[in-house]
């Protein structure tokens, strides 16, 4: 199987020369020029992967070896891609090159993994790369869709045709160009799966984003919102106030609508007990941990999350590996976001350079959630929390009187939502 | 001016308080902060938008966060952020970040 194009184990010396005695920019103190301590090889190169890569990185000061890959060469943020959606933003403003995290001495790897030996701690490649050995490893695969839930939504075809845009890149701008090209008296049916599905609040951020994009260029179309949850799962009142005040009678909410089937030729989503006609169709499927977590038996919980250890995040299946972000089996009021994703990332950071070191990772970690949506082009409300670990529960548990929402819609959020972008994607990739 | 460097010569006879509190857990300065991070950039170093961290002289940033978790200093999010984190993470975070350098 073995492809003799493809390159070489990273086991010279030289590849590992090169990581350690690579500049580490932010970083207090020089890095040290020894023998890594070790090899972390990263799967997923989204807000926990990248965060990983930088962390382990800067906080073993160059001792610990770690590669990231990932299918796609650049990275495109899902939160703000809504922003695509609406208008107000594009594609190229959300995407990012990972370049600067070889500064850190991260190792970048464009491929698939194909294949994990847990025994052996070697992962098989694709395309570019021959088999790789570790001696950790951190699962970050984001999630993957069921489709299998909506028999009609099963083909390729019918897949390209009605789009779910949740995972941002081309689907994001086909959505967009769907939009500009629907009638301007059409309507937009978008359907939101029973929780826990990736970024709560997103759905309905998009809602809001697709009616300031109506109410500039098309104010006679319509949206109709089939949520199989009986109400707003994040930030209600908030949103709600933004419907009815900035997009008056253009929005249609129906709770406990759960989608069951998609008619893609006839344009219509069918619930247990109606049939709804839409111009422009926007299915979020059910939600689980992606492709590779089913596939190296990391899926633990439900036959859809990966159960982990929230001291380390190493998972509760497989011993050695860590599993980050949307893929977890949430924490007690732990949204799937990519701003805990990024959290994820530090954590397991800190713990796996303890363990490395044959130390005991931290036993009282605390990480937090901040997550802006996007009501207009300016306006913005925000959902925030902490999660300090707690002993005997063995999690991480919100803290009691911490965290909220906005007072209201307003646009000083409105800039710290895109500043929220800049700063995070620069704490990922330098 | 006079009243922050007094704040910061004040905090400074306090400072072995601090250094109790992080003996539990060596880097625990550097793990809350990179909480802030996401926000404030990576150990404080804001890249815009956003107000910077690093550097800021650990009294200061010590009582703002102290403010907002009592409620008494006005915010978008930081007075419910604070209220998370116990005395003792407060005072480890602020001496971290007051120790790193801006952009």
């Amino acid at each position: 199987m073995t492809n003799r194009r493809k390159f070489l184990q990273g086991s010279g010396a030289a590849l590992i020369g090169s990581a350690v005695s690579s500049i580490l920019p932010g970083c207090a103190g020089a890095p040290e020029l020894r023998k890594p301590i070790g090899r972390v090889m990263i799967i997923g190169a989204g807000y926990g992967g990248q965060t990983a890569a930088k962390y382990l990185r800067m906080w073993s000061a160059g001792s610990i070896e770690v590669m990231l890959v990932d299918r796609e060469p650049t990275f495109i943020s899902c939160p703000m891609s809504n922003l695509v959606i609406g208008g107000s933003r594009t594609l190229a403003e959300i995407t990012r090159s990972r370049n600067r995290l070889k500064e850190y001495g991260v190792q970048l790897l464009t491929d698939e993994v194909t294949a994990v030996d847990h025994a052996k701690k070697i992962v098989k490649f694709k395309d570019r790369y021959a088999d790789m050995g570790y001696d950790r490893l951190i699962v970050s695969p984001g999630v993957d869709l069921m489709y299998e839930a909506l028999p009609g939504m099963k083909s390729p075809n019918a897949q390209s045709q009605v789009l779910h845009a949740w995972k941002a890149g081309p689907q994001t701008v086909a959505l967009r160009k769907q939009l500009e090209s629907m009638p301007g008296n059409g309507v937009f049916v978008i359907s939101i799966p029973l929780a826990p599905y990736r970024c709560p609040p997103g759905p309905y951020e998009r809602v809001c984003q697709v009616a300031h994009y109506f109410k500039q260029a098309k104010p006679k179309a319509r949206i109709i919102v089939l949520d199989a949850n009986e109400n707003i799962t994040s930030k209600g009142p908030l949103f709600r106030a933004a419907w009815n005040q900035l997009y008056k009678g253009m929005i249609e909410y129906r709770p406990n609508a759960e989608v069951k089937d998609v008619d893609v030729r006839g344009k219509t989503l069918k619930t247990d007990f109606d049939s709804i006609k839409g111009d422009v169709l926007n299915v979020l499927p059910p939600m689980r941990a992606a492709d590779i977590a089913r596939s190296t038996g990391l899926i633990n919980a439900n036959n859809r999350w990966c159960g982990v250890d929230w001291l380390s995040m190493e998972s509760t299946a497989v011993p050695g590996v860590h599993v980050l972000g949307d893929a977890t089996l949430s924490a007690p009021a732990m949204p799937k976001s990519g701003h805990l994703a990024n959290q994820h990332g530090k954590l397991a950071a800190a713990a796996i350079i303890e363990i490395m070191n044959g130390r005991q990772p931290n036993q009282a970690p605390v990480i937090a959630n901040t997550c802006y949506s996007f009501v207009s082009d300016k306006e913005v409300i925000h959902v925030s929390s902490v999660h300090q670990y707690d002993a005997k529960q063995k999690t991480l548990v919100t803290v009691p009187g911490a965290g909220g929402v906005s007072a209201q819609r307003n646009e000083i959020e409105g800039a710290y939502g895109w500043a929220w972008a800049q700063n995070i994607w620069s704490d990922m990739l330098g | 001016m006079n009243r922050t460097l007094l704040l910061a010569a004040l905090f400074l006879a306090a400072a072995p308080l601090a250094a109790q509190a992080q003996s539990a857990d060596p880097n625990l300065g550097r793990m809350l902060a990179s909480n802030c991070a996401n926000c404030h950039g990576t150990n404080g170093a804001s890249v815009g938008g956003m107000p910077g961290l690093a550097g800021r002289p650990r009294a200061e940033m010590l009582q703002m966060l102290r403010e907002y978790r009592d409620g008494k200093r006005p915010a978008t999010i930081m007075h419910q952020l604070a209220k998370g984190y116990s005395d003792a993470q407060l005072e480890a975070v602020s001496a971290f970040l007051s120790a790193q350098k801006p952009n």
